[in-house]
């Protein structure tokens, strides 16, 4: 089979998986990246949003084929970059997080945002997120979170 | 009396930083050597009988482990309250979705084609979809009548009341089914095997459910079963009693292949297969004074139990008794019943019944206030019960409740009465109609009756190794913030630092059983034996001589490190007592139904657009008196995802059913609240401490359910002028509605 090539979490990455692949198991279950989730599987939860090239997507509809040649930032990564530590105590200051499964898509979400517009209004945020689903939080603290850490 | 350092304050959850970096371990992040797949083949149809089962295709069969009902070692049942369900069909099918094969292999995609080629001969058998039908005995399907179970609550006589009355008004009300949609889906790990027996890993609320159905499954002693529960990504009822299902399904795999199997379910599978909200139909008839007294209430409560009875005599229970409200009335009969249908079983979810009947009682209260000339605030002014005064069930409320106070700061908060006015004028020339509308409403804490008292909860603490101190109990994290206010319980108990205190990952092999995490019980209930339990550690600790009367957090260490070297261990237990004077007579369903009640008033603010029959909900003010508030932050977090669900609930959440099976089985037709929906929902709690909860606490997590929905169908009745009966409310049901 053919190799994937991609930077994944700025470190070049080589996979030999089916191009058709969901790029969600190939993170998942090739690479053990386990902080992308599955919520629906079909483009409207964003549990599994990842950012390729900068822009939020969701992973579950990606095929592997499809990230040849880019460069691929999970939560793993994301989290890593100083420039978000600051979304990582906001959401545990605000109570961004309850049952945490849309978590990890809020957080990859979040920073493409402020990575974007680091000083968002409260709609802008409303309108980033809407592509996440969160069933606990009601998403105000949600928003709140982000909210903190643009400021 | 301690004094509370942690009580009180918004202290971070404990596990919130490893849910935000991802690194918290969900069940499908895990993965054990030589694990493989399972899936579940169910059925076609909503009744008929099994004749044949066959394995078709070319496909490498004897490489995939297949499971059926004669493959089970112990009892083909799901044991909760009854063992009615069984684990896999054998013979009769009652439902669609009903479990029949299993299968198992490391290939998923092989799996799902072999998923397609088991085929089934069934005789398909009369159904019953509905409530009406079930009732009319379209056919019969359970018992003699299709009545899963029935109860009758009676206090006064009503027909004194009827007699009396200068008013009698009747309504019809109903609500439909809600999906659970917690985002984590549902899955198991099992290994089994005769030697070690069955060990699972899951995402569930209530290890020792589990641990029961497959102690009968496999027919095994109790320390052959062990259920450990990982991060659980939502509950909501909806892992309370479907993963024990679940679970015997992949320890049926593990134990016929001898291979770790996990079992983790598609959403489109998690939402036909697995619980919802009970569809309800509640009639009421109300006998009032031309002054507004209420005089007597009649109301008729049906539940669509689903298929079997499952968790449906608890869950018509609670709705029975929360069915009249936070009012004072002489004469009252609610005869309520759940039915037998051929869809899934509908289950526990986040309120429990509550929601059902409350939405019928609070939209029928408008409507009386309405026949009277009175406005919605006076009807209810003139019935709120009040400190010394008896429920339906001739509970007599022993604690203060004032909620004219509730109403009056709720009033205030959502600017109720100025709002009223100018929305009289704006609505005359507006296509878009504002309206404002409340509920006012109770939930009863904890489990109903004598739950409490039969389940006999234990939870303990005990001093570990390293001098820190960790609390035992099967009370599960799913969301709602157990870890972190168990901690703070403790810590506060303890007068220790709340970073001393670990709290154990539930396993029945080192957990005491709580209880099941259900019934808003957590907080008050369990965290007030994990309190006792402290304190009885602390008492064992002073009594030992190793700890003084004043001490700092590491002299506490210092103390218990002593202690262990000393006496090998240091753990204590404590063990449910009902407080003093409750009573509760099941045969008349009279007495104390719960040990206390959260009280509450919500106020929605909504807008219609009546061109496009869309409303969006403006403003939500939340009031409400939960005991002390252990932890005002995720106390505002359970209130506002809580009345966010509800808002779903009321205007935007679906289930359209065909042949009894979910047709809409998929998020992109099944639509929730997301963040372009949602109010900024503003949250009051006044608080009073409860003596006999932790540290004053009540129960909290199912309150939010129950009031939004009436609160903001009574808006939207209160913008159009529609007489609205029904929920959820789509624009299709407005637009048919108002033109
Ligand atoms: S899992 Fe990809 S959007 Fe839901
Ligand atoms: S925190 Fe549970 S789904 Fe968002």
């Amino acid at each position: 089979m053919k190799p994937t090539h991609f930077v994944l979490n700025g470190k070049k990455t080589e996979i030999a998986s089916p191009p058709m692949s969901r790029l969600l198991d190939v993170l998942r279950e090739e690479l053990h990246l386990t902080g992308t989730k599955e919520g629906c599987g079909e483009g409207e939860c964003g549990a599994c949003s990842v950012l390729i090239d900068g822009e939020v997507v969701n992973s579950c509809l990606v095929p592997l084929a499809q990230v040849e040649g880019a460069e691929v930032r999970t939560i793993e990564g994301v989290i890593e970059d100083p420039r978000f530590k600051v979304l990582q105590s906001e959401f545990v200051a605000h109570g961004g997080a309850q049952c945490g499964i849309c978590t990890p898509g809020m957080i990859v979400s979040s920073a493409s945002l402020l990575e974007k517009n680091p000083h968002p209004r409260r709609d802008e945020i409303e309108n980033a997120l809407a592509g996440n689903l969160c069933r606990c939080t009601g998403y105000s603290k949600i928003i709140d979170s982000v909210e903190a850490a643009s400021k | 009396m301690l004094k509370s350092t942690f009580v009180g304050k918004s202290v971070p959850r404990k596990e919130a930083l490893s849910k935000i970096t991802g690194a918290a371990k969900y069940i499908d992040d895990l993965s054990f050597p030589g694990m493989i797949h399972g899936v579940t083949v169910r059925s076609p149809v909503a009744r008929g009988r099994l004749k044949k089962i066959s394995f078709e295709g070319d496909l490498p069969w004897n490489e995939i482990t297949q499971v059926t009902a004669k493959d089970i070692p112990g009892e083909n049942c799901v044991a909760v309250i009854l063992k009615e369900q069984p684990m896999l069909v054998d013979g009769m099918i009652n439902h669609p979705e009903e479990p029949i094969v299993l299968l198992a292999h490391p290939d998923r995609a092989l799996l799902e084609k072999a998923r397609k080629n088991v085929k089934f001969e069934i005789e398909a058998l009369p159904s019953v979809l509905s409530i009406d039908d079930a009732l009319s005995k379209k056919a019969v399907v359970w018992g003699s009548d299709n009545i899963l179970k029935s109860y009758l609550v009676e206090k006064g006589d009503i027909s004194q009341a009827f007699a009396e009355a200068d008013l009698i008004v009747e309504g019809e009300y109903t609500t439909g089914a809600q999906e659970q949609l917690y985002i984590e889906p549902n899955g198991m790990i099992a290994v089994a095997n005769p030697k070690d027996g069955v060990t699972v890993w899951g995402s569930l609320q209530c290890p020792f459910y589990v641990h029961k159905a497959l102690k009968t499954l496999f027919g095994l002693p109790d320390d052959k079963i062990r259920v450990i529960q990982v991060e659980t990504g939502g509950g909501f009822g909806g892992k309370e009693d479907y993963p024990s299902l679940i679970a015997g399904h992949a320890a049926l795999l593990a134990w016929k292949s001898g291979r770790p199997v996990k079992i983790i379910y598609d959403r489109a599978e998690d939402m036909a297969a697995t619980t919802k909200r009970h569809p309800s139909r509640t009639r009421h008839k109300t006998a009032v004074t031309k002054e507004g007294k209420i005089l007597g209430m009649d109301i008729d409560f049906v539940l669509d139990g689903g298929a079997y009875l499952t968790l449906s005599s608890v869950v018509l229970s609670r709705g029975t008794i929360h069915a009249p409200g936070p009012y004072v009335v002489p004469h009252v009969r609610i005869k309520s019943a759940a039915v037998a249908t051929n869809t899934p079983p509908h289950g526990a979810f986040r309120g429990f019944g509550a929601p059902q009947s409350i939405f019928a009682l609070e939209r029928h209260l408008d409507v009386v206030a309405a026949r009277l000339g009175l406005s919605p605030e006076e009807i209810r002014r003139r019935n709120f019960i009040h400190q010394g005064q008896q429920t339906a069930t001739s509970q007599t409320i022993k604690e203060p409740v004032d909620f004219d106070k509730l109403m009056d700061r709720a009033f205030e908060m959502s600017h109720y009465h100025s709002k009223i006015k100018r929305f009289e004028i704006e609505n005359k020339t507006s296509p878009i109609k504002k309206g404002i509308g409340f509920a006012a409403f109770m939930h009863g804490s904890g489990f109903t009756g004598s739950g409490e008292v039969y389940l006999a909860s234990v939870a303990g603490v005990e001093a570990t190794s390293e001098g820190r101190i960790r609390v035992l109990a099967s009370s599960t994290e799913i969301g709602q913030g157990k870890n972190t206010v168990f901690a703070q319980i403790v810590a506060d108990a303890l007068c220790v630092d709340v970073g001393l205190v670990d709290v154990a990952q539930p396993d029945t092999s080192v957990v005491p059983n709580s209880g099941p995490t259900v019934a808003s019980r957590t907080t008050s209930v369990v965290g007030k034996l994990v309190e006792d339990a402290a304190k009885g550690l602390q008492a064992t600790l002073r009594q030992s001589g190793f700890l003084g009367e004043s001490y700092t957090s590491a002299q506490f260490q210092e103390a218990c490190l002593v202690y262990l070297e000393k006496f090998g261990s240091l753990k204590t237990l404590s063990q449910y007592k009902a407080p003093p004077g409750i009573f509760w007579d099941d045969e008349k369903y009279r007495g104390d139904a719960y040990g206390t009640f959260a009280w509450a008033v919500y106020v929605a603010e909504v807008s219609v657009d009546t061109r496009t029959f869309e409303v969006k909900v403006d403003d939500f003010v939340a009031v409400q008196e939960i005991g002390r508030v252990v932890n005002p932050l995720l106390a505002q977090g359970q209130i506002e995802g809580g009345v966010i669900q509800a808002l779903g609930y009321a205007i935007y959440e679906n289930v359209i059913w065909k042949d009894g099976r979910m047709a809409n089985n998929r998020m992109t037709n099944y639509i929730i609240p997301t963040t372009m929906d949602v109010p900024r929902v503003q949250v009051h709690f006044e608080e009073v401490p409860y003596a006999y909860g932790a540290a004053g606490s009540k129960g909290i997590g199912e309150l939010p359910m129950d009031g939004p929905a009436p609160a903001v169908i009574n808006a939207i009745a209160h913008a159009t002028g529609g007489d609205f009966k029904h929920i959820p409310l789509m624009p299709e049901d407005l637009m048919r509605i108002l033109t």
